[in-house]
This record gives C-alpha cells, structure tokens and sequence, in this order.
C-alpha cells in the first residue's frame, strides 16, 4: 500500500491552517497522520452503497430560533479579555490584503 | 472596443451577488442588526467567536432565504445544511465562516432581465445559499488593524448566477433586478448605502483570432458595492483581458488559471490582489455545531404562498392588461408601493394611458426632486386618478396638468378644484372659442390667405393660426376644438 500521506500533502496542510512546522515535525506528522489514515482504512471495508451520508452525529434536525433580539453583552466587555483593544476596537496586526471577503 | 481587423471578443461574466436580509436578529445569535452603532456594541460570545458557544439558526432568515430561492425559480432542496469554510481574517474571528456547501437552500433556478423594450434575457441561476457576513477591518492606521465585530453573523444570502451574462449593461440590469426582486419579496432592503448588496463578478473573455480561439483567465473581482461600480469592473476587465491576450498570446486561462482583483472606485480600474484558493482548500466541512433543516410539503406550499406578484410579471400584466409600453411599465413598477399606487389609480377609474404618462413624465420628476418614491409623495390615489381622467376628456390641457400636479403636491385641494382656482380649467365650448378663432382670422389676412391657397404653405399658416387664436384665449383654448373651427371658418384650401 502507498503511503496513506505524503510530505507534501502535510505541507500543504500545515500552510492552509497557518502553522510553521519544523523538519523534524513534519518527518513526524507524516508518519503519525499516516497511521491514524491507515487505521481509518479499515473503515472502507464496509459495504456503505446503499447508506445516507451523515452530516451530523446527533438525531435531531429543524432547531431554529425566533427572530427575536436579545440583548448584546456590550462594547466593553466584548474588548475586555481581548490583548489589545482602542476606543471599543480589537487591535490587531496589520492585515495584508483586504479581508471581510466573507 | 477596438480590436485588430480579424479579431473578436466576446465577454463572458458570472455573478456573485450577496444580499444583506432584512431579520432583526443576526444569523447564529440574538444580537441586532444594525448599522452604524458603536464598535463591538452588538456582539456577544457566539458572534465573537468565543469556544463552547452554541449558534443556533435564526428561523426568518431561513424562510426569506427560501422565498428568494423560490421567486428565482430554484429547485428548494429538502434538506438544507450548514457547514464549515476555512477563513484567515480576524473580522470573523471563529477562523471559520459558516455557510452552505453541497446542501444549499435553492439550485437552478433563472432571472429575467428587462431590456426596456419588451424584450427580456434570462441568465440561469446556479445557486442560492445562506452565510454569515464577516465584520470589519479598518486600516485607517498604517502599523495597526482595527476589528469592529456588530457586523458579523449578520445573515447573507448569496446568490451565484451561471456565466449568461454578456456585458456591463446586462450585469448592472440583472443587478438592478434582483433589488426590486428582493425588495418586493420584502426579504432585504437592498440598500447600496448600507452595503446590503454587493456583488463579485467572474469575468473572462473568448478572443477569436486567425480561426483559432482562445479563452483569457477567469478574473473575479471582489466586493463591488454599487451598480456603476459594478458595471464599470465589467466594462474594464473586457478590455483589460483583451489588449493583455492580444498583446501577449500566453494570456489563457490554461496558462494563467483563476486571478483575484480588487476594484480602485477612484481610478476606476481593477487592481491585482492575493491568489484565489482553490475551492478545496477551503477545507468545507459539515459544522457539528448546527443540525440540518428538513422542509415539509406543507410548510413549503404556505411560503410560496406568501410570494407577491413580481416586478416582470407585473409589467407585463399591466402591458397585456392596459396597454402600457413595457419601457414604461418598468418606471411604473419600479418599487411595490409605487405600482400599488398606480394600480390603486386605474381602480379608481381613469385613463390608464394618461396616468402611466403622468407616472413618468411628472410624478417621477416631482419624486426625484423630493427624494422619494412616487409612493412617497403622499399623494392618494384617488387624486392621481382624478388628474389623469381631466387631462384626458379635455377639461385641462397636458401643461396645465403639470402645473396642477406640483400645486397638488404641495395642497391637498383636489386637481379639479385646484384647475379652477389656478384658471386652469381649459375651454373646450365651441361657442366660446368660435370668437377667439374669428379673431385670429380677421387679424391675419395674409396668414388665412395662405392657408386657403393651399400648397406647401397651407399646414404652417395654420398652425400659425392656431397659435393665434390659443393666445387670444389666453392658452385656455382646447387645442383640438382651435384646430376643427378653424378649419371650418376657412374652408377646404386649393388643389
Ligand atoms: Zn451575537
């Protein structure tokens, strides 16, 4: 069986998630997430032709609330517990690029 | 565009175009929507973001998302679910956006868009799918980033067209389209000010060039916030791409894949910015934390129920049903109220014509310089109803209804009341303008002469006239009894 994992595809991962990860990190996240792949393998062997995907663990559906207000806790605690705040802002590093593209 | 002998250019452009809904409450928690109050003042754990915090689904957000799918003509999938996409900005700081991936609210759907002369021009709707909007950063200081959270978890609905779109024109007309479509609906307000619409076309272009064709990478340009500007991207991409493959035939979407620009609203240009991630690395993952909706046969028929007629169905009904121009039924459509009020006129009997006339050549200019709908004037229906009609069996003239109309707005007499108190009130006895018609004869020999004669001189002297005789009357006079008088007292002309 290839490896359930390459060295790059962990680079990759760790770039999309913004982490820094060291040489000897990625030697041992390759190795570690090749097991835990390998182990989830087994899984396959199930026969899941005729089985619904599965979007949610729990047996409930349709919660949804009233659109009603309820009250906001505040600009000031909203800040408190932050490390840097202005004026009721977060203050944060500079942002490269534009952001709010949501 | 100018293009080299030989060469064409075709554009194609899809849209992305997020609505602001119209809910009290964000998406995922009770905080207000509300613009413009102090920073950070409508936020609480779950739309800060804060670990162990639960969202749970705002219902009206749900069901205005459904509405607009349906009024689109999207297929409402069944079953609906949230899920989980990567993001990396701080003005939502969960690192996480939700939204909608395999499972959205509506799929395949179409607009119609008015081209203003009867004609329309469907472009297919892909999807339709509910998110959360992110907060703000501000940039204002050159070492620090400022993060204002009220606006995030405010609910959006994106809507994503399929790639019909053939140019500036037809993006701004779909745009401008979906506004009184969703306004309609009473879903959004749609308000540009406020950013409540903003759109992010995917623009590219099929050059044609010695038999051969090519395709120029796919731009999307990102949050543009009004009609012009959006209009202006498109109109400046098509360009763009197309001097940049002729200048450098490599210029392919093969070559080059996907780009992301920004829009410079002063410059009037597109700008490069980061590489667009490819869709996968977006990581979409169902968010465990919210559980799917499943709609039932019933709750669906009672919100289909609920949809108004829309703005091209009722242009054309008033089209079919009054004789109305497209192009102006457009006007008279244009918002709900006002095409209740012009509705609400006709019932109340009158001259359907007259009125769409009235609709656009003065109520609207009247509504402009007010800054407000025709709906806003506060004009009654019946008032509006009444001008037309004594504009239409002669008892006032077309100026004089105008000058009636701006006294109308501002004193609530009636337009017949107000004719007679103005002096307004046009002559249309036949014995009372027979002496005004003599007159102008008598004075104006040479004039009566001409006509009689007939010939190339015969239509202008009567008319000439006819001015006369309407100026003696002191422009009272109906026009068209001037003309038959006239006629009479001078007999056939010659030849
Ligand atoms: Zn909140």
């Amino acid at each position: 069986m290839a490896e359930p994992i390459s060295r790059a595809e962990v680079e990759a991962t760790a770039r999309l998630a913004r982490i820094l990860l060291s040489e000897e990190e990625i030697a041992g996240f390759t190795s570690q997430l090749g097991s835990i792949l390998a182990y989830m393998e087994t899984l396959n062997e199930l026969d899941t032709t005729d089985v619904e995907p599965l979007a949610h663990v729990l047996p409930l559906k349709n919660v949804l609330r009233p659109d009603e207000v309820r009250p906001s806790i505040g600009a000031d605690l909203a800040v408190r517990e932050a490390p840097d705040a202005t004026n009721g802002f977060f203050r944060v590093p500079k942002v490269l690029g534009e952001g709010g593209g949501a | 565009m100018t293009l080299p002998p030989g060469v064409k250019a075709t554009l194609v452009v899809g849209l992305e175009i997020h609505v602001q809904l119209r809910t009290a409450t964000k998406l995922f928690c009770g905080c207000e929507v509300r613009f413009g109050a102090p920073p950070n003042s409508l936020t609480c754990p779950v739309c800060l973001g804060h670990p162990g915090t639960l969202p749970v689904m705002n219902r009206e957000a749900l069901r205005c998302a459904v509405k607009t799918a349906m009024a689109l003509g999207c297929r409402v999938l069944p079953r609906t679910k949230w899920d989980r996409k990567s993001y990396w900005y701080p003005d939502l700081p969960k690192n996480y956006q939700i939204s909608q991936y395999d499972l959205p609210v509506g799929l395949e759907g179409a607009i119609e868009i008015p081209r203003g002369d009867g004609t329309a021009k469907t472009v297919r709707i892909r999807r339709v799918h509910l998110e959360e909007d992110a907060g703000k950063n501000l940039h204002d200081d050159p070492e620090v980033t400022l993060v204002d959270l009220n606006r995030t978890g405010t609910p959006l609905l994106e809507i994503v067209t399929e790639p019909d779109i053939a140019s500036a024109e037809e993006a701004g007309a779909l745009a401008r389209e979906l506004q009184r479509i969703v306004r309609y609906m009473g879903v959004a307000d749609a308000d540009m000010q406020k950013g409540h619409m903003r759109f992010e076309p995917n623009i590219n272009c099929i050059i044609e060039k010695d038999g051969a064709e090519a395709r120029t990478p796919i731009v999307e340009v990102k949050n543009l916030n009004s009609f012009k500007a959006l209009e202006a991207a498109v109109a400046f991409e098509f360009e763009r791409q197309a001097a940049a493959y002729l200048a450098d035939p490599a210029y392919t979407i093969e070559r080059c894949g996907k780009e992301n620009r920004g829009w410079d609203d002063a410059a009037l240009r597109t700008l490069v910015q980061r590489h667009k991630e490819e869709a996968h690395e977006y990581r979409y993952f169902p968010d465990p934390d919210l559980v799917p909706y499943e709609w039932t046969a019933e709750e669906l028929g009672e919100l289909a129920r609920e949809a108004p007629e829309l703005p091209q169905a009722r242009r054309r009904r008033l089209a079919r049903e009054l004789g109305i121009g497209e192009g102006d039924a457009l006007l008279i459509v244009e918002d709900r109220a006002t095409g209740d009020l012009f509705e609400a006129a006709v019932a109340a009997g009158t001259c359907p014509k007259t009125l769409a006339k009235h609709f656009i050549n003065i109520w609207t200019r009247l509504a402009n310089d007010a800054g407000v709908a025709i709906a806003g004037l506060g004009l009654g229906a019946g008032a509006l109803a009444e001008l037309a009609r004594i504009q239409a069996d002669g008892t006032v003239s077309a100026t004089a209804a105008q000058q009636i109309a701006e006294a109308m707005a501002k004193s609530p007499e009636p337009p017949r009341a107000l004719a007679a108190r103005m002096g307004l009130l046009q002559l249309s006895d036949r014995a009372a303008i027979l002496p005004f018609v003599k007159d102008a004869i008598a004075a104006n020999a040479k004039a009566a002469a001409d006509y009689r004669a007939g010939g190339k001189k015969s239509a202008k002297s009567l008319g000439f006239l006819q001015g006369q005789a309407m100026r003696l009357s002191g422009g009272r006079a109906n026009p068209a009894v001037i003309a038959a008088l006239l006629k009479e007292e001078l007999g056939p002309p010659a030849g």
